[in-house]
């Protein structure tokens, strides 16, 4: 009763603007936004494996959580035996420990039997930066499009990543959210009307298109855009957030109507967003297609996320290049 | 504790009988005969350790899992997961017997277009998880115990491992996950036939002192003779554990057991017989029956 008083006697708290609710990491609103869901949905699973800060905000909801702890293996493989016992696990890891480690346990336990479980990974490409080349996920991407049944969402900005846990957690088969480290310069400053497997255009443009997906590179192909637009060259921008199933009608259309594509991913430029765009308009309708990405090749160059990008040649001023000469115009 | 066990009971009534153990041996023993079958078809099979298993596995199904072939989707059932899915043979035959599947459709294992691969696939009735990559059921099994648990059904869970698998991390991943959940409505059996492709466990990647590897990791351990029906059964009597604990099985078995020509040898792994090796298998294991009636 007393706490009912003092509730009602406090003053309204402000409505937080647009900025102050999506700030923070990506991987803090999807966990809040899990939370959130968990409370709604008793089937609903948060699955552990010691990435930190769940405990805490699982604490009032103990019979939704569980550790396995640093295990990744057993992390998927119960998250699949949940899951077909009718529970809705989100299993929680580092994108390349649960790419490359647990790569059989997605493929056989989880895709292979298309089974409800929700893969949120944190640390996508380059976005653990100077913790070095094992934390780095640059191969995750091309990894995980090749399983059949499995979604694969890269979502752009943090009111991105919301929706896409919300629609992952009304989707039917398996989802993984691929999330980055660090917060990122939003992109979107209302709400997004996120479809899985339908690309989002940024900017319209008759020239050129510029394919991203990632939180940084979908910023970098915008700012390209401004920079070609000043100049006359009309970039088409296309935010690729869901990798499978692919948008290829956008894509094809892309093909169709402007002069070439420019992929854009924080991924090695082999099987990732570039690999699937060129799939698509190499069988189907031919276009141009340059691909900007992380090269082919380890490095051990030490550097936060923004350094490694550039030094893998993912920049702004690489996107305008490729997409000037794509349209002839001098570069 | 109690009224947990009390209701369990009452479904088990419902949904498994009971089978004693002449009409256990009599399954077993045609469950070998179809193993043996399937070893004689076009592609061969794994007859060492589908024959090892063949006791363990009609012990489970005809007196221990809350199963139904009626209903192979009954939410309360108990889950089995075949983690070591190179017996496939054994489990079809078993499947078979017990009506899952019609006993003819053993005829068309490994054969083009039918459903009965070599390793397990999730579309035959009773199977719930396709296996043949070692180290995935223990987890499978662990995650449909925790389910259990979670949605207040009285299931059980239960991962039939070769062990030769347990030399897979990801076995141990869900060892320690499973005792540090206390998921006590999970069991672990291990078909401990001793063998495996290159040679003995032993000799390739010990394992001993295995018994003291699970219990140092938390588990129950029971031991028994795989191949003793009474003993079998009593073990699976003693389950849940008091203690709260999952249980492990250390089931000592014979590979290629009940026939003598491939009894606890290396080759025994995977066999195909020619028809004339067939019925040589095949009298060698009847008159092994006549002898034990």
């Amino acid at each position: 009763m007393t706490e009912l008083t003092i509730a009602q006697e406090a003053p309204a708290a402000p409505e937080p603007s647009w900025e102050e609710r999506y700030a923070g990491p990506s991987r803090e609103i999807c966990r809040r936004t899990l939370a959130e869901l968990a409370r709604r949905d008793p089937r609903i699973m948060c699955v552990d494996s010691d990435v930190g800060g769940l405990e805490t905000l699982f604490a009032d909801l103990p019979e939704q959580y569980v550790n396995v702890g640093i295990a990744e293996a057993n992390l998927i493989g119960m998250a699949a035996g949940m899951a077909a016992s009718g529970l809705v696990p989100f299993a929680h890891t580092l994108s390349g420990f649960a790419a490359a480690r647990a790569c059989e346990q997605i493929k056989v336990d989880v895709a292979g039997n298309d089974l409800p479980v929700r893969i949120i990974a944190t640390h996508g490409g380059l976005s653990a930066g100077h913790y070095g080349p094992t934390h780095h996920a640059v191969d995750d991407i091309g990894i995980l499009r090749l399983l059949p049944n499995l979604t694969v969402l890269v979502p752009a900005d943090a009111v991105e990543a919301e929706a896409a846990l919300i629609a992952a957690a009304d989707h039917p088969g398996p989802v993984f959210l691929r999330l980055g480290r660090s917060e990122t310069p939003l992109v979107h400053r209302g709400p997004v009307d996120f479809r899985i497997g339908r690309a989002l255009t940024l900017a319209d443009g008759d020239d050129v298109t510029l394919i991203a997906t990632g939180p940084h590179p979908v910023l970098m192909a915008r700012r390209a855009a401004e920079t070609l637009a000043a100049e006359g060259i009309g970039a088409r921008v296309l935010n690729m957030h869901t990798i499978k199933p692919l948008d290829e009608e956008a894509v094809l259309r892309a093909a169709a109507e402007t002069g070439g594509i420019v992929t854009v991913e924080d991924h090695l430029v082999t099987g990732g967003l570039g690999g699937a765009v060129c799939e698509v308009v190499a069988a189907r309708g031919g276009c141009p297609v340059r691909r900007i990405g992380v090269p082919d090749r380890f490095s051990d160059r030490v550097g936060g996320e923004l350094d490694l990008l550039r030094h893998a040649g993912v920049t702004p001023e690489r996107i305008a290049a490729e997409a000037r000469l794509l349209t002839g115009a001098a570069v | 504790m109690t009224s947990t066990t009390a209701a369990t009971t009452t479904t088990a009534t419902t949904a498994t009988a009971r089978e004693d153990v002449a009409t256990l041996a009599e399954r077993a023993h045609r469950v070998r005969e179809r193993v043996l079958e399937m070893g004689a078809g076009e592609t061969g099979t794994h007859l060492g350790g589908s024959l090892s298993a063949a006791d363990l596995l009609t012990v489970l199904y005809g007196s221990v899992l809350r199963v139904d072939p009626d209903r192979p989707d009954w939410p309360d059932r108990d889950r089995f997961v075949l983690s070591k899915g190179h017996a496939g043979a054994a489990l079809y035959a078993v499947l078979a017997e017990y009506g899952f599947i019609p006993s003819e459709e053993c005829a068309d294992y490994a054969k083009a277009g039918s459903r009965l691969a070599a390793h397990p696939l999730r579309r035959v009735e009773g199977v719930e998880f396709p296996t043949g990559s070692l180290g995935h059921g223990l987890s499978l099994a662990a995650g449909a115990a925790l389910a259990a648990r979670r949605l207040g059904r009285p299931s059980r869970a239960f991962a039939l491992l070769g062990d030769g698998e347990l030399q897979e991390g990801s076995v141990w991943e869900a060892v320690m996950g499973a005792a540090h959940h206390k998921l006590d409505n999970l069991v672990a059996v291990v078909d401990r036939n001793g063998w495996q492709i290159s040679g003995t466990t032993e000799e390739c990647l010990s394992l001993e002192p295995l018994a003291d590897r699970w219990r140092s990791f938390g588990w129950a351990v029971r031991e028994v003779d795989g191949h003793d029906l009474p003993a079998l059964l009593a073990v699976f009597d003693g389950l849940p554990d008091p203690e709260g604990r999952p249980t492990v099985v250390l089931a000592r078995t014979v590979k290629g057991r009940g026939v003598p020509m491939l009894e606890d040898r290396k080759k025994s792994h995977f066999v195909k017989l020619t028809p004339k090796l067939h019925v040589r298998a095949l009298a060698g294991l009847r008159n092994r029956r006549e002898r034990q009636q």
